[in-house]
């Protein structure tokens, strides 16, 4: 035998059965870390297993459209397809990431940034790598199914608002809900979800979202979906109608054009908002998607704030417009009594301080009473007349008509105004009020603020003889608020009669006469800062006036009030704010007229010569051609055309 | 050779338990590939059991003595093969294991367990005291110690570690004394413990091999990235509760969610689908086979014979104890497949060798 093993029969028995006990030990070792996972934690795991197994997706409920009160859409929805990148393979993603660059046109460096902010989600869940894919890109995605088998597209809808910012602070837009909506919404939003950031959006969020469907599928490993176990429809948002009229919207947004300011057009019967225009403003349609850092930056720091709701949201002072207000409560309050004249040389002292009346330097009104006070703007009645009221008689008139708080329209941040008095001004700067302030407010001056829709509403509200309606957007509005505030007849007549004379008796707006149209308003131009410091610092852009502008028809009981803001046009109220609530007016009742089959209104020139009307001036609302009345007076000639151009082209 | 073996002197219930568990194994690959792009892969693993079949009574009939007598040459084949797989190998998953051969390829690393199972049974029989000397229990040391190191260097892990419970059983059969076993426990200890603290395991394991320690050290830390696996493993046995979710109806094995669910996780695919009851048979069947073996040692001829049986039995069991441990999460990924279960060519047909070798032993000890 070569070698001693061949034979070699002396075997350790022992230390084999020992073996024997390590391998029985072995199993049973084994087998007790299979009872623990599958009988004592069998629940947990069966648990883990199915939420492997499905997966739930949401069904994106479309949201509810807008229409206009006559049913015309507003506001809609478009679908819109985005790119998904299944990231469940990075093996995958890194080496399909140049050709995905390439076919999508997405810049190489913002994919890897996307994907390294996003490498903290799970794997599984795919992320957007580009919304709103093009016809190439999907026919990019399908041709390429099976070489990049990474990319999906999922459809969503979108938000599509009307081009130009049409009526773009009523409705509002939206965006993804920030992380304090997710916390305060109860788990109704989900981190994505879209929903309204301001206006109607905003407002009526929770009729318009609808409720997300649910789709419970079966998923394997890499996230295909292999079956489907149930499916929850999504229930689309409810359609809102709104009291928005659109051709009455369209002539505001036109007349107004690019001009900082604002359009409020009201239903005082009823408190239904027409027509809201703010300018600046942003495009909403920025918003649907992700709004890009360029925008939204562009947005914040220009110094006009498009972002700002002008018509109810700018507080202003509301000039001449207020004396209206002074007007009717010295009626009611008889202090001083109708008959009541002052003298108006063009200023005033009061105080040993001397108060201008607008006509100053060019002028005076002589000896006038409340009409023709209301008539020409005096401001030395009106100075005489808050004297003699007192701030605290004023502002409750003030306040009872409107003036101060909100006026309760279905839109978010709305802001109050200000109407001051003695006790405003003790609780605010802890001092006592001085009479010289009351001077000031009598004639919107000083430290009283309205807002646009305020303003439309309490004139409104006081042709209506005393009925503040709340007013409001959404057509089938339940409960509509209002306030009462009985004005005597009497008061109401007389008020209505002298907002009537202003463009139809050589007031402050006759040249915004229509045929056959009770066009009645009050124009107003308020100082930005007071007449003493401009005399001051000198004239500016810096301190142009605001125009105002109220104006309704017919005299009484009216269908339609419109307030209009022109911001710093440096232009009377009546010149730069009235065009707007003409075009407005006159719309509406060509519309009434068209509908009732007789011919559109016509613009009417009040003649300096002669008082009469002539037909020639006459101009239909959509003629994009100004036309060419009579042109012996360039004033004439500006504040007869329509629809109004840029604000440049208006200025004589 | 005098009075060749009859078919009556195979073992034949070692066969039969053998044949159970490939049963096992079929028809689980079966129900984990057959809806999927890999349908099909149970005949090519019934095509490997056939072959392994052959190879095992072919190796059989060849009488050990002269398989142990050529252990020196063996040795130095298998040292030559794991450098020419070193330098010019494929890669395939990361690492270089594998060489082309009649248009498979095959795991040099598989081969060289057999050869080290036989260079060890030579080693220690010829050991002729009944107490193991320090000086021997080193060379046996060095004599696995080298292709262990190369096995490392492509880089398998789990492969080079099989190669060391068939020293420590050897050894252990050869006399080992206790203090000797006490140092070895120690540095075992030692190295493990090394593995699973970072300051030292950074340098002496791979990242991928880290991660895997971390991964089974908190599976549930990053679910989707390296403990995925264990998790998911966990899942599927634990889901399966003790009846089982049936044939073909286990979710985490139909859809994918068990990593290579036909090959070294197929124990967990069949605990979620035939349950605790499922894992009784096929873990009995597992004990069974080994204790067979141990048996087959205990009536063995020689001690050469014993030594190649334990050294088979080492093999298989420390294979089943790492498979089966990492399927429930009790020890880390290492890649070790499930013997007879899992599919795998280079792996089925060692089993099938190292049985040869047992069959081998068994059929002659009655032969003098």
């Amino acid at each position: 035998m070569p070698y001693s093993f061949h034979n070699d029969n002396r075997l350790p028995q022992g230390r084999l059965a020992m073996a024997s006990y390590v391998i029985v030990g072995m199993i049973g070792v084994l087998l007790l870390g299979f009872w623990k996972l599958q009988i004592i934690d069998a629940e947990k795991y069966s648990s883990m297993a199915e939420r492997n197994r499905v997966r739930s997706i949401p069904v994106i409920a479309p949201r509810g459209r807008m229409l206009d009160r006559d049913g015309r859409v507003l506001v809609d929805n478009r679908p819109s397809f985005s790119v998904l990148l299944l990231r469940d393979d990075p093996a995958l993603v890194e080496k399909n990431l140049p050709g995905i660059a390439d076919g999508l046109g997405l810049p190489m460096a913002d994919l890897k940034e996307e994907l390294s902010t996003t490498r903290n989600l799970p794997k599984f869940q795919p992320i957007i790598i580009k919304p709103e894919a093009s016809d190439a890109d999907i026919a990019f995605i399908e041709s390429h199914r099976s070489d990049i088998p990474i990319l999906e597209m999922i459809s969503i809808s979108r938000r599509r608002y009307l081009p130009g910012g049409f009526m773009a602070h009523a409705s509002g837009y939206v965006g993804e809900v920030s992380e304090q909506q997710i916390e305060s919404s109860n788990g109704r939003f989900r981190p994505g979800d879209f929903a309204g950031k301001t206006g109607l959006e905003k407002q009526y969020n929770d009729l318009l979202m609808g409720t997300d469907g649910m789709r419970r599928v079966i998923v394997n490993s890499v996230g295909k979906e292999v079956g489907r176990l149930s499916t929850q429809e999504a229930i689309p948002g409810k359609q809102i109608q709104l009291t928005v009229d659109y051709d009455l919207q369209q002539v505001a947004e036109q007349s107004l054009g690019t001009r900082p300011g604002a359009v409020v057009a009201l239903d005082p019967r009823t408190g239904e908002v027409l027509a809201m225009v703010s300018r600046p403003t942003p495009d909403p349609n920025d918003f649907s998607v992700r709004v890009s850092n360029d925008i939204w930056k562009r947005l914040n720091e220009d110094p006009l704030h498009p972002m700002l709701n002008r018509a109810i949201q700018a507080q202003l002072a509301p000039g001449s417009v207020f004396k209206i207000i002074t007007a009717t409560a010295m009626l009611e309050d008889k202090v001083p009594p109708e008959s009541y004249t002052a003298f108006c040389p063009g200023y005033a002292t009061f105080y040993g301080r001397q108060f201008k009346c607008w006509v100053y330097g060019k002028g005076s009104h002589g000896i006038v009473n409340y009409r023709k006070a209301i008539l020409d703007s005096c401001d030395i009645f009106f100075y005489n007349v808050g004297m003699k009221l007192g701030i605290d008689r004023l502002a409750y008139y003030a306040t009872k008509m409107g003036i101060g708080h909100k006026t309760g329209i279905d839109l978010p941040s709305e802001e109050p105004g200000l109407m001051p008095s003695q006790e405003w001004v003790e609780r605010v700067f802890h001092r006592k009020w001085y009479a010289g302030e009351t001077i000031s407010v009598s004639t919107g001056q000083g430290a009283v603020e309205t807002t646009p829709l305020q303003l439309a509403r309490t004139i409104g509200g006081i042709a209506m003889g005393g009925i503040f309606k709340q007013p409001h957007l959404l057509k089938d509005a339940q409960n509509v608020g209002e306030e009462r505030f009985t004005i005597s007849e009497p008061t109401v007549e007389k008020i209505t009669d002298a907002m009537y004379g202003v463009i139809n008796d050589g007031g402050t707006g006759a040249s915004l006469k229509l045929a056959g149209v009770e066009l009645s308003g009050k124009s107003g131009t308020a100082q930005v800062i007071g007449y003493s410091t401009r005399d001051r610092v000198g004239k500016s852009k810096k301190f142009e006036d605001n125009a105002w502008f109220v104006g309704y028809a017919p005299r009484r009981n009216p269908e339609i009030v419109v307030a209009v803001l022109v911001q710093e046009s440096g232009q009377h109220g009546g010149t730069a704010s009235g065009p707007v609530v003409r075009d407005i007016i006159k719309a509406y009742y060509d519309k009434k007229n068209k509908n009732n089959g007789q011919t559109t209104v016509e613009y009417q020139h009040f003649n300096f010569e002669n008082g009469t009307n002539p037909a020639q001036a006459a101009l239909a609302v959509n003629n994009a051609q100004p036309a060419a009345p009579g042109k012996t007076d360039p004033a004439e000639a500006a504040a007869a055309v329509i629809p109004a151009p840029p604000a440049k082209a208006l200025r004589p | 050779m005098k009075d060749a073996p009859g078919t009556r002197d195979y073992d034949w219930w070692l066969l039969a338990i053998l044949a159970a568990i490939c049963a096992l194994g079929v028809i689980e690959i079966y129900s984990a590939t057959h809806g999927s792009s890999l349908a099909g892969m149970h005949m090519k693993q019934v095509r490997w059991l056939v072959i392994g079949f052959a190879l095992m009574f072919a190796l059989s009939r060849l009488d050990y003595h002269l398989i142990l007598d050529q252990a020196p040459i063996l040795y130095l084949i298998g040292i030559v093969a794991l450098i020419a797989v070193l330098l010019m190998g494929h890669s395939r998953f990361g690492a270089k294991r594998w060489i082309p051969f009649l248009g498979e390829f095959f795991q040099v690393s598989e081969l060289v367990k057999l050869i080290i199972i036989i260079v060890v049974a030579r080693f220690f029989a010829e050991v002729g005291s009944d107490e193991l000397s320090l000086q021997d229990l080193i060379k046996a040391g060095f004599l696995v110690g080298l292709p262990l190191v190369l096995i490392l260097k492509q880089p398998d892990l789990g492969t080079a570690l099989v190669l060391l419970p068939m020293l420590v059983v050897g050894a252990f059969l050869a006399g080992l004394q206790w203090q000797h076993a006490a140092v070895i426990s120690l540095v075992g200890l030692l190295a493990v413990g090394s593995v699973f603290y970072p300051p030292v395991s950074r340098h002496i394991l791979k990242p991928y091999q880290r991660e895997r320690v971390t991964s089974f050290m908190h599976p549930e830390d990053d679910a989707k990235g390296s403990g995925y696996q264990v998790l998911q493993s966990k899942i599927a046995v634990g889901s399966g509760g003790f009846w089982g979710k049936g044939f073909g109806n286990g979710s985490q094995n139909q859809l994918g969610y068990i990593p290579v669910r036909y090959s070294d996780f197929i124990m967990s695919a069949w605990a979620e689908e035939q349950g605790f009851k499922g894992v009784l048979l096929a873990l009995g069947l597992y004990m069974a086979l080994l204790l067979r073996l141990v048996q087959n040692a205990q009536r063995a001829k020689d001690r050469a014979g014993m030594f190649l049986v334990m050294g088979v039995a080492a093999a298989l069991g420390f294979h089943v104890l790492v498979n089966v441990a990492m399927v429930i999460g009790a020890m880390p990924v290492t890649g070790i497949p499930l013997p007879l279960m899992s599919y795998g060519g280079s792996a089925t047909l060692f089993v099938f060798l190292a049985i040869g070798l047992v069959m081998n032993v068994r059929l002659r000890r009655f032969v003098n």
